[in-house]
């Protein structure tokens, strides 16, 4: 009884921790950028005044939607909420684990895309369609690259699940700059660029129509609703990038309470790197061409087909 | 030949792989019979003949019970007699009959290929009886097995509607009845693996890792090759049909790494491969009936099997789109439904046969077919997003859509069974799975279940009721959550459209849906697009502009239309012997005679 009373509450401790930071690592990247810049951009805080402010404003529906519409902002944050409880971010075991794995994170990171595309076509605008159609054609490139960094992770830890294979890295320190692991790694913040909605794959600062793809399928929602998706997709970055440190920088994790605050502070300094690092790859390229997304997903595919036979034939 | 003349006495064994075929064929042909008399009850009596759907039915059953080879190919022929005969229900309309004399070739080709390798089969073994054929599998040499797989692959792979033998199934089944087609793409086509199974797993000893290599080379290509089709389609039941080639793509991939892991002697991952595949044999048989019996729902409902003029039907056929959205969704391999627990598997096993081989090239190859099905799964996402969203969200894209009437009571009792299947086998899928493990003699069950979630050798684990769970749980939270911070409305109004009223035709289309993926592989599906601008006499003013977009046909022009000017040109040759003279012919005669006695002297 107590060992799962403590399951749910470290789900519950991981799981609010992850969305008090979301906004926040969000604010810390456009900050970074700002400064890279040469601007002075918004205060670090303004996401978390942004999503309140939405949370408590009155929203306004289209009359052609339908319950799709509705319900999509919330299956679409409870997919990234459980998503959320599947990657062990402080806590060296996930809560989730043993109950999903890495394709279970796949798969929620594919319902959720699922309602969202549905969303953007229901109200009948022609913005949130073709939101719609880019977000699946640049997901069906991303989700293969994805699938293949984690086989890569997989094949040497001895299975899918995240919780294991970060334990399996933390053994073996050294394989840390394994060539595998190297490529692995550059595939996978490939991947997180494009899912993230970042440059040079989509641009999370426009709603100009020729360029948006998930700012296109938010497009006819607000108020309350749109608080719950932008907050959602705050959260599903911060789940994206602490799937890079699980799967890369796994040291830190805590094993015992007494850990807990190392964890979390190891977790914290993992998170300013990899916004720095984004920031960076943000400030230096410029947004491809919807068209050409697909090569620099293709590369990461083959960055990730590179990794796998590194790992398979260098053992 | 020992025994009586094959013919007088039909044969039948039930064994674990028969009985859960039959299960398949029984169950899903239940629904469909109880959708067809729906049907009838609103419509001009029952939908084609009803003797020979019976016929059809008891016929694949006839197939997955037969206990030798002149039975199995009795039923079989009568398998797919009964279907063309069913396909060829609205013989009137443009078209079908040319769809019909296609499945009619395609069908009678391949059952030529497996006669001949049933004839080697019974040669070898002296006997027409499969309990001899497995019995004295052993004995057969190894070149006369790899003929007799390769025949066999060639024939059942033409059922199954694998790529490149896929060209007759979007052309028959569309055209069929949607009861029919419910039944051929949920079921028929399966009877294809049944025999690849059979054969390569029964009747055959353990062969090359070559076998296996080629069906996982051939399910990789039918898969993503059967999804991007599908995305180019916008009639409704071409598409569902494509996406039969995919799904059979995905059961093969499963079939040949469980064929190549069995020739390296890993026992674990040959039985998760297998039990994947035939996992994946019962959840698309689920779904794909479901969305076919919709597909029939709406085309009765709209008039047409053009998602373009399709749309907003959710508003008039609620129950209809909620039971195809969740086919929609198990197809799209999402959490918690069936279609996921079967892929989560598949993928499962390409990662323990990758792990269980020692040569670097057997060990990458699944690894890599695993990255093509993560492909395979996101592409159906995006063509379902299409389908489902295209059809009954926004605003109604045709008057008859606008008129469109929910379907009656029989009809959407049908559908509603095949949608709770679909959450019911996602959601136990550990005893399916333990199930379909006891079944298959071969299983020895180390993967299969633990009192927990499905789990395999590995360390990778899925417990898909509590993902459910969680995840039900927490979009409770996110949907209670925000309300603490106080009430808010939600008003109606029109959507944005840039100021003007939005009408049907601003609507985004399912062919400008698919579009970026059409650019991003038009080197695979080769579009081709006429623009044709008429000027209005003697300006430059336009009067009018016309697209039209298609595919080619890569594999008919290809592949079949080049075999059949080989035939028309061998025929043109052959006909030279053939002038019409009496005296030739009896020389023709005087000439086999002379030969036959010499050989036979």
């Amino acid at each position: 009884m107590s060992e799962i009373l403590a399951s749910v509450g470290l789900a519950l401790a991981q799981l609010g921790i992850l969305l008090v930071l979301a906004p926040g690592l969000n604010g810390l990247i456009k900050r970074m950028k700002a400064v890279l810049q040469g601007r002075k951009g918004p205060p670090l805080l303004q996401p978390y005044f942004d999503v309140l402010k939405l949370l408590r404003k009155d929203s306004v529906v289209s009359e052609h939607a339908s319950a799709v519409f509705r319900w999509a902002p919330t299956l679409y944050a409870a997919c990234f909420a459980t998503a959320a409880l599947l990657v062990p971010v402080f806590w060296s075991r996930a809560p989730l684990a043993g109950w999903g794995d890495a394709i279970a994170l796949v798969g929620l990171f594919a319902l959720a895309r699922f309602a969202l595309a549905l969303a953007g076509l229901d109200t009948g605008s022609a913005f949130g369609g073709m939101g719609s159609s880019r977000e699946v054609a640049v997901a069906a490139l991303a989700e293969p690259a994805l699938l293949l960094v984690l086989f890569a992770v997989a094949w040497r830890s001895g299975g899918t699940d995240l919780s294991t294979a970060s334990a399996y890295l933390v053994s073996q320190a050294v394989a840390v700059v394994a060539p595998s692991q190297l490529l692995a790694l550059a595939a996978l913040v490939i991947v997180v660029i494009a899912e993230t909605g970042r440059v040079p794959a989509d641009n999370p600062d426009t709603h100009l129509e020729l360029t948006m793809i998930h700012e296109g399928m938010l497009l006819e929602y607000s108020g309350r609703p749109l608080g719950i998706l932008v907050w959602a997709s705050h959260l599903k970055q911060i789940v994206l990038f602490s799937l890079i440190t699980a799967l890369f920088f796994p040291f830190g994790l805590a094993s015992a309470p007494a850990e807990v605050p190392i964890a979390f502070g190891a977790f914290l300094l993992k998170l300013v790197a990899l916004a720095f690092v984004m920031s960076l790859v943000e400030s230096s390229s410029a947004k491809l061409r919807i068209l050409r997304v697909p090569e620099l997903l293709g590369a990461a595919s083959a960055l990730a087909m590179l990794a796998l036979v590194a790992e398979v034939v260098i053992r | 030949m020992d025994g009586p003349l094959p013919g007088l006495v039909l044969t039948w064994q039930l064994d674990g792989l028969s009985l859960l075929f039959g299960l398949v064929v029984l169950s899903i042909s239940a629904v469909t019979t109880v959708y067809a008399i729906g049907h009838a009850r609103h419509h001009h009596g029952f939908p084609g003949s009803g003797l020979l759907y019976l016929l059809f039915i008891g016929a694949m059953l006839a197939v997955v019970v037969a206990g030798d080879g002149f039975t199995f190919l009795l039923a079989w022929e009568t398998m797919s007699l009964a279907s063309f005969g069913l396909v060829l229900t609205d013989h009137r309309r443009a078209g079908v009959r040319e769809a019909a004399w296609s499945y009619l070739v395609m069908t009678h080709t391949a059952t030529a290929f497996i006669v001949a390798a049933f004839l080697l089969l019974a040669r070898t073994s002296g006997s027409l009886a499969f309990a001899d054929w497995s019995a004295r599998a052993p004995a057969v040499d190894p070149v006369a097995a790899s003929i007799i797989f390769v025949l066999g692959l060639v024939g059942f792979g033409t059922k199954a509607g694998m790529i490149p033998l896929h060209v007759w199934l979007p052309r028959a089944h569309p055209v069929a009845p949607s009861h029919v087609s419910a039944l051929m793409s949920g079921v028929m086509i399966k009877l294809g693996i049944y025999g690849l199974v059979r054969l390569s797993f029964d009747w055959l000893a353990p062969g090359p890792a070559w076998w296996g290599a080629l069906i996982l080379g051939l399910g990789v290509t039918s898969a993503v090759l059967g999804v991007l089709y599908a995305l180019m389609e916008h009639d409704l039941k071409r598409l569902l049909a494509y996406h039969s080639v995919e799904n059979i793509g995905i059961i093969l991939i499963g079939l040949g790494a469980s064929i190549v892991a069995r020739s390296l002697g890993a026992q674990a991952a040959m039985t998760l491969a297998l039990v994947a595949a035939l996992f994946h044999v019962v959840n698309h048989a689920t779904f794909k009936a479901l969305l076919f019996m919709g597909a029939g729902v709406i085309d009765s409902a709209v008039g047409t099997r053009d998602l373009e003029r399709y749309g907003g039907l959710l508003r008039r056929m609620p129950i209809t789109g909620l039971c195809f959205l969740v086919g929609s969704a198990a197809i799209s391999a999402l959490p918690p439904l069936n279609g996921f627990a079967s892929e989560w598997l598949t993928l499962q096993s390409l990662l323990a046969l990758g792990r269980a081989s020692d040569d670097p090239l057997t060990a990458l190859l699944p690894l890599l077919a695993g990255g093509a099905l993560a492909l395979t799964g996101a592409l159906a996402l995006a063509c379902f997003v299409k389908a489902f969203g295209i059809s009954f969200l926004a605003l109604p894209r045709s008057p008859q859509a606008t008129e469109a009437r929910e379907a009656g009571r029989l009809e959407l009792a049908a559908m509603a069974t095949l949608a709770f299947a679909c959450v019911a086998l996602g959601f136990g899928a550990v005893p399916v799975v333990s199930f379909i493990g006891q079944l298959v003699p071969l299983a020895a069950v180390p993967t299969a279940g633990s009192a927990l979630g499905l789990t395999t050798a590995g360390a990778g684990r899925l417990f898909v009721p509590g993902v459910a769970l969680v995840l039900l749980a927490l979009a409770v939270l996110a949907a209670i959550v925000p309300r603490l911070l106080g009430p808010v409305r939600s008003h109606i109004a029109e959507t944005w459209a840039c100021g003007i009223t939005l009408q049907p035709i601003h609507e985004y289309t399912a062919t400008a849906f698919a579009k970026p993926i059409r650019l991003m592989f038009r080197d695979i599906v080769r579009p081709v697009r006429d623009v044709g601008i008429v000027h209005r006499a003697g300006t430059r003013f336009v009067a009018s502009v016309h697209y039209r977009s298609h595919i080619a046909p890569v594999f008919e022009r290809y592949v079949y239309l080049a075999v059949k000017d080989r035939l028309v040109a061998a025929a043109h040759v052959v006909r030279r012997a053939q002038n019409g003279s009496l005296q030739l012919y009896l020389a023709y005669v005087f000439a086999a005679m002379l030969t036959a006695l010499l050989l036979a002297r």
